[in-house]
């Protein structure tokens, strides 16, 4: 507890949300992620960033346990949001996913209308009392998604019929819907153009507000732009992890020095 | 996770949700049970099927005999032409050496006559035709038992049924327990299933002439729909220009591969046997529409296998100067022989179970000698099966489950074959 | 003799390949270069001469049996076949094959001996001049062909350009196939109009074809209704479908989210071998386990069950069915893209829900395509009701029942002699035009869903 402690005191005065010890993960005989330690904090804008196969997108899915999906994967070390276990067994997965939502590289909406795409997270959980209270709670996520306006005259049409920068906007709502607390995004832009890819990251902005959000990205630009945290990983370890500023300007590590300045990656 | 930030309004950890949680992993859980209970119904039913098939037709794999001292008497047979002769008189006195007493009673005597099958004659009889120096000595013959006597010995038929509703009365019961006490009964591996060809008596019937007969009809299948179907696949796959006319052909063999058996029989018998003239109940025929049916089958692997070959090793045989014949049929063709290969056996393998084109055609006729050649009348496997299956003697019931393991396990063989052929062969790029 | 005329062929073969292989060796051989290979040379000779005469051959084997017997039969003395009905005509025919084939019953008339005479004559001819032909033929080409070597000659490309063809014309039986089909089908079913009123035929409800009428009957009877058949086939195919479709989706649900991916290598092929097995076996299967089964239920709990029902028939062929439609369902299921579910898992899902409301939706179009072949199997499957179903035509939709299907109608029809006159046989050749026309509209279909189904995600 006492080095959790000096951790917590290294990352500023901010409340931590999420906190992850002695975590490895192997892919069949893989071994994915080596001995992660990091602390996140609530509303803020994290990143992870590092080579692809770094293990950073393995590393997000832990943190909603969305790795159980996958059968040869074996997640072992403790992680808690909030101070509790997540592999706890008292928590379900299904209704951890709802405290913590997910948005995923490609844009991937249902293939139904636009409204049953928000509701349907509500809907699964019992979240809406009646058709009022639903409509109300598919609006606040659409607004929150920033594309109320683009769609409210269209809610009953298909989700997959808006464009790719419009569809990922949707599924941040369609994530937002069930009140989470924490957003995971794993590249959300990496499948859009740049002007798509300046409206999510102006949302992204907004979020941090309510969410702590973290995001894997590929692209250290966005990580300057949105993050005040970064995390580097490197081939399933995480390097180095501090203020945004500090790992751009100032690395303490020199592999991701090599990182940032384009020797390796 | 319960005491958590203002922004969740949501009392997670309240009976309201945990009821709902539990209610949506109870319908998980139904629905997982749902997929196991009908993954189970259906190897329900194959194990019932298999279970059927072998409870009854293992019966078949043995055939009660009995062991008969003969005298081959000369009076009785033609010297010159052993052909002729009165061996049904022969077996008669074989037996009444054995019950005495009955020599005078006719009606007795055919009773006792019926225990030996009607065939026995006939094999008594080629054995003195191959051999005829055996007229007049004192031959031990094997002959197979007529049916009732074989069910009884099999205890295929119960005893403490009441005489009337039985097949066989007390009295023949007793005759055979007489023989059976003498230690004139065996029973044993029932070659004939495999050596004979077909016959009206249950304890004869063969399968000879039905396993040549779907020998031929797949062997002329094979020679015809493998190089067309490989012309074909390589034509439509390597050199086809992409126009409407090779849609429609692609679209024929899609269409094709999925019309029903029976009309291709419909036109194997308007086709070859009204308009060409050819014979019924060939083998040679029944393969010809055999082929027509596994062509698509053919087609469609052999362009899927033609498809996994790489590219790259076209474009380095065609770097090199070499035609694109010379690239497809050197270096494209045998890379995808063994995909080739196994889509075929599986075809033929379909092929061999097809039962209802060959119907049409005729190849159900009751044969008594096996084909000599594919233009013979012959009946095929699956045919043989439907002709047993319809015979109303008890004999036949153990006889077409015995069959269908013959040609299950013709099946598994040829499947096992094309698993191995995938297995080994099977490439990654 | 057919064989003599291969050996001739193969030697002829054999005999212009070398020629041509000599020949272009002794000009290379003189310092000229030459355009293509020698053994191209060799090559384009044995083609030439291959596959003309090998066609030739093979269309005298399968049209010299129809040509004798016509010529034997215009040979016949005036008069004797006036009169006579098509059945009668060929017992007279058979009666000469085999009076020509050296077993002769009883004592035939003088004619029918002469007519054997010359149907063994006109064999003997027949054999010797298809050698005569070979021959001439063979020879012929391989002095073509000898002519073509030159140094110039493009021979790759003269055999490119046969082999090219020889392979157009494999892609073409697929379409002659399909020709041929309809052709017959079309030709005996319009025979079959002419001595049936369509109408009868389509809207009758009554069919007893078995039942000897005398010929003016036939369509006043109306004996040739196909309702009550196509009524019985409808039957059955919807008993078997009711079967297979649970069956076949709730094991493919359960394959394609909850089997470990060990458990599924050993299920999946287990449940193929449900397909595997021939249809005559399943027949066998229902006469000798189920309908005994379901009879003795039957009687268990009072209900009246006919001996061959349709219940029978139609579990049996249902069971065949299951991994038809398991194997469609789950290659649907697989064609969703994995986002789908991640998305989907990710909102808190569970995977029941996850598959009940996202994966299945989506996949419902290839699922149908799937469901729909398999109707279209269901319809055409033949010999599990011609063992299991009844022979009678009832108009009933009770499944406990007998009732009949085309496919039975079409071979209790055919099955035995079939003389192309009569109305029974053409009746069978009509049920087969209705037959491939349904099933062919419902393939078409399916194909399409399933072709459209899979562009959306590719």
């Amino acid at each position: 507890m006492n080095d959790m402690r000096k951790i917590e005191r290294d990352v500023k005065m901010t409340d931590t949300k999420i906190t992850a010890r002695n975590v490895n993960v192997h892919y069949g005989d893989t071994h994915a992620i080596k001995d992660v330690n990091v602390d996140i904090a609530d509303k803020t804008v994290t990143a992870f960033i590092g080579p692809s196969g770094c293990g950073k997108s393995t590393f997000l899915r832990c943190l909603n346990r969305m790795n159980d999906t996958i059968d040869v994967c074996r997640v072992q070390g403790d992680i808690r949001i909030d101070g509790k276990d997540i592999h706890d067994k008292s928590v379900d997965p299904v209704q951890l996913r709802a405290h913590v939502g997910m948005v995923f590289q490609k844009p991937n909406p249902f293939p139904k209308s636009i409204y049953d795409n928000i509701a349907y997270g509500p809907r699964i959980h019992g979240l809406a009392k009646s058709k009022a209270e639903l409509d109300e709670i598919v609006e606040k996520a659409l607004r929150r998604g920033a594309i109320w306006d683009e769609v409210k005259d269209r809610l009953t049409q298909s989700g997959t019929g808006l464009s790719g920068g419009q569809q990922q906007r949707l599924c941040i709502a369609r994530a937002i819907a069930t009140e989470p607390d924490i957003l995971l995004m794993d590249e959300p832009c990496s499948a859009l153009d740049p002007i798509a890819t300046a409206q999510v990251e102006e949302l992204i902005d907004e979020l941090h507000r309510d969410y702590s959000v973290i995001i894997v990205t590929h692209s250290m630009q966005q990580a300057a732009r949105v993050s005040q945290k970064t995390a580097f990983f490197h081939l399933g370890n995480l390097v180095e992890f501090g203020d945004t500023d500090q790992i751009f300007t100032d690395p303490k590590d020199p592999r991701t020095e090599s990182y940032i300045t384009g020797r390796i990656g | 996770m319960t005491e958590q930030t203002a922004s969740n309004k949501f009392d997670w950890a309240g009976p309201a949700f945990k009821a709902r949680l539990n209610k949506r992993k109870r319908s998980q859980l139904t629905l997982k049970l749902l997929g196991l209970g009908a993954i189970s119904i259906a190897f329900g039913m194959l194990f019932l099927l298999v279970a059927s098939l072998v409870s009854t037709g293992y019966h078949a794999f043995t055939q009660t005999h009995i062991e008969v001292e003969v005298f081959l008497d000369p009076e009785q047979i033609n010297a010159d032409d052993p052909n002729r002769g009165n061996y049904r008189q022969i077996i008669t006195d074989t037996l009444v050496t054995q019950f005495p007493e009955v020599a005078d009673d006719r009606a007795e005597l055919r009773k006792l006559t019926s225990i030996l099958s009607n065939g026995a004659q006939f094999s008594i009889r080629d054995e003195v035709v191959a051999d005829p120096d055996l007229i007049g000595q004192t031959v031990t013959f094997k002959v197979p038992v007529s049916d009732p006597y074989d069910q009884l010995n099999k205890g295929l038929m119960d005893r403490e049924t009441p005489e009337e509703f039985r097949r066989l009365k007390n009295e023949e019961i007793a005759n055979f327990d007489i023989l059976k006490e003498r230690g004139m009964v065996s029973k044993p591996l029932n070659t004939a299933l495999i050596t004979n060809a077909d016959s009206r008596f249950p304890e004869l019937a063969g399968l000879k002439g039905a396993i040549i007969g779907s020998f031929y009809a797949l062997l002329t299948c094979f020679l015809l729909s493998f190089p067309i179907g490989i012309g074909a696949a390589i034509y439509l796959e390597e050199f086809a220009p992409k126009n409407k006319v090779s849609d429609l052909i692609e679209i024929n063999i899609n269409n094709l591969a999925a019309v029903p058996s029976v009309v291709f029989g419909l036109l194997a018998l308007a086709v070859f046997l009204g308009w060409f003239g050819m014979p019924r109940s060939a083998p040679f025929v029944g393969g010809m529409t055999l082929a027509l049916m596994t062509l698509p089958t053919i087609i469609i692997a052999t362009r899927a296998s033609l498809k996994a070959v790489p590219p790259s090793i076209r474009e380095a045989a065609l770097g090199v100067g070499a035609s694109k014949q010379q690239v497809v049929f050197g270096h494209v063709l045998p890379l995808a022989m063994p995909g080739i290969l196994t889509g075929t056996i599986i075809g033929l393998a379909q092929a061999l179970g097809e039962t209802a084109p060959l119907l049409l055609i005729g190849m159900n006729a009751f044969i008594t000698s096996a084909p000599a050649t594919p233009f013979d009348s012959a009946t095929a496997l699956p045919t043989q099966i439907f002709i047993w299956a319809d015979s109303p003697e008890r004999g036949f019931v153990s006889r077409t489950s015995a069959a269908i393991l013959v040609l299950l396990s013709f099946l598994i063989m040829m499947n096992g074959i094309a698993i191995f052929l995938r297995q080994k062969f099977q490439r990654k790029w | 003799m057919t064989l003599l005329a291969f050996l001739i062929l193969f030697c002829a073969v054999m005999i212009g390949y070398m020629l041509n292989l000599r020949a272009a060796r002794a000009i290379r051989a003189g310092g000229t270069r030459l355009h293509s290979l020698d053994g191209f040379h060799g090559g384009f000779s044995a083609l030439v001469t291959l596959v003309p005469t090998f066609f030739i051959i093979l269309f005298w084997m399968m049209f010299q049996g129809t040509v004798i017997q016509s010529l034997v039969k215009a040979g016949l003395p005036a008069g004797t076949l006036e009169g006579l009905g098509t059945g009668e005509v060929q017992l007279i025919m058979s009666e000469i094959r085999s009076i020509a084939g050296g077993r002769i019953f009883g004592t035939p008339e003088d004619w029918k001996l002469e007519a054997a005479d010359r149907l063994v004559s006109l064999r003997a001819t027949s054999s010797i001049l298809l050698v005569v032909v070979t021959v001439i033929m063979t020879a012929v080409l391989i002095l073509l062909s000898r002519k073509t070597v030159a140094a110039e000659f493009r021979a790759r490309q003269g055999v490119e350009k046969i082999i090219l063809s020889l392979m157009i014309g494999c892609a073409t039986v697929a379409i002659f196939v399909t020709v041929g089909i309809v052709g017959s089908l079309m030709f005996e079913t319009y025979r079959f109009f002419e001595m049936v009123p369509i109408a009868d035929f389509l809207f009758g409800t009554t069919w007893e074809p078995q039942i000897p009428i005398r010929e003016d009957q036939i369509a006043a009877e109306g004996a040739f209704g196909m309702v009550p058949v196509f009524l019985g086939t409808l039957v059955i195919a919807t008993i078997a479908m009711i079967i297979a479709t649970p069956i076949g989706l709730f094991s493919a649900i359960y394959l394609h989210e909850f089997a470990s991916d060990r458990a599924r290598a050993y299920i999946k092929p287990l449940l193929e071998i449900l397909a595997g097995v021939p249809t005559v076996v399943y027949g066998f299967f229902a006469i000798l386990v189920i309908a005994p089964a379901i009879r003795s239920f039957g009687t268990d709990l009072g209900l009246p069950i006919a001996p061959n029902t349709a219940l029978a028939a139609g579990v049996v062929m249902g069971i065949m069915l299951v991994p038809f439609i398991s194997s469609f369902a789950d290659d649907a299921l697989a064609a969703v893209p994995h986002s789908l579910r991640d998305g989907s898992l990710a909102l808190g899902a569970t995977q029941a829900e996850t598959i009940s409301k996202v994966l299945f939706p989506a996949a419902i179009p290839g699922i149908v395509g799937g469901i729909l072949l398999a109707v279209s199997r269901a319809i055409g499957e033949t010999m599990i009701v011609v063992m299991a179903a009844g022979l009678i035509a009832k108009m009933t939709i009770n499944p406990l029942d007998s009732v009949t299907t085309v496919t039975v109608q079409i071979v209790t029809l055919l099955i035995g002699d079939t003389a192309f006159d009569s109305p029974k046989t053409l009746a069978a050749f009509a049920l087969g035009m209705v037959l491939f026309l349904m099933t062919l509209v419902i393939n078409i279909f399916a194909l399409r869903i399933v072709r459209k189904y899979r562009e959306i995600y590719d």
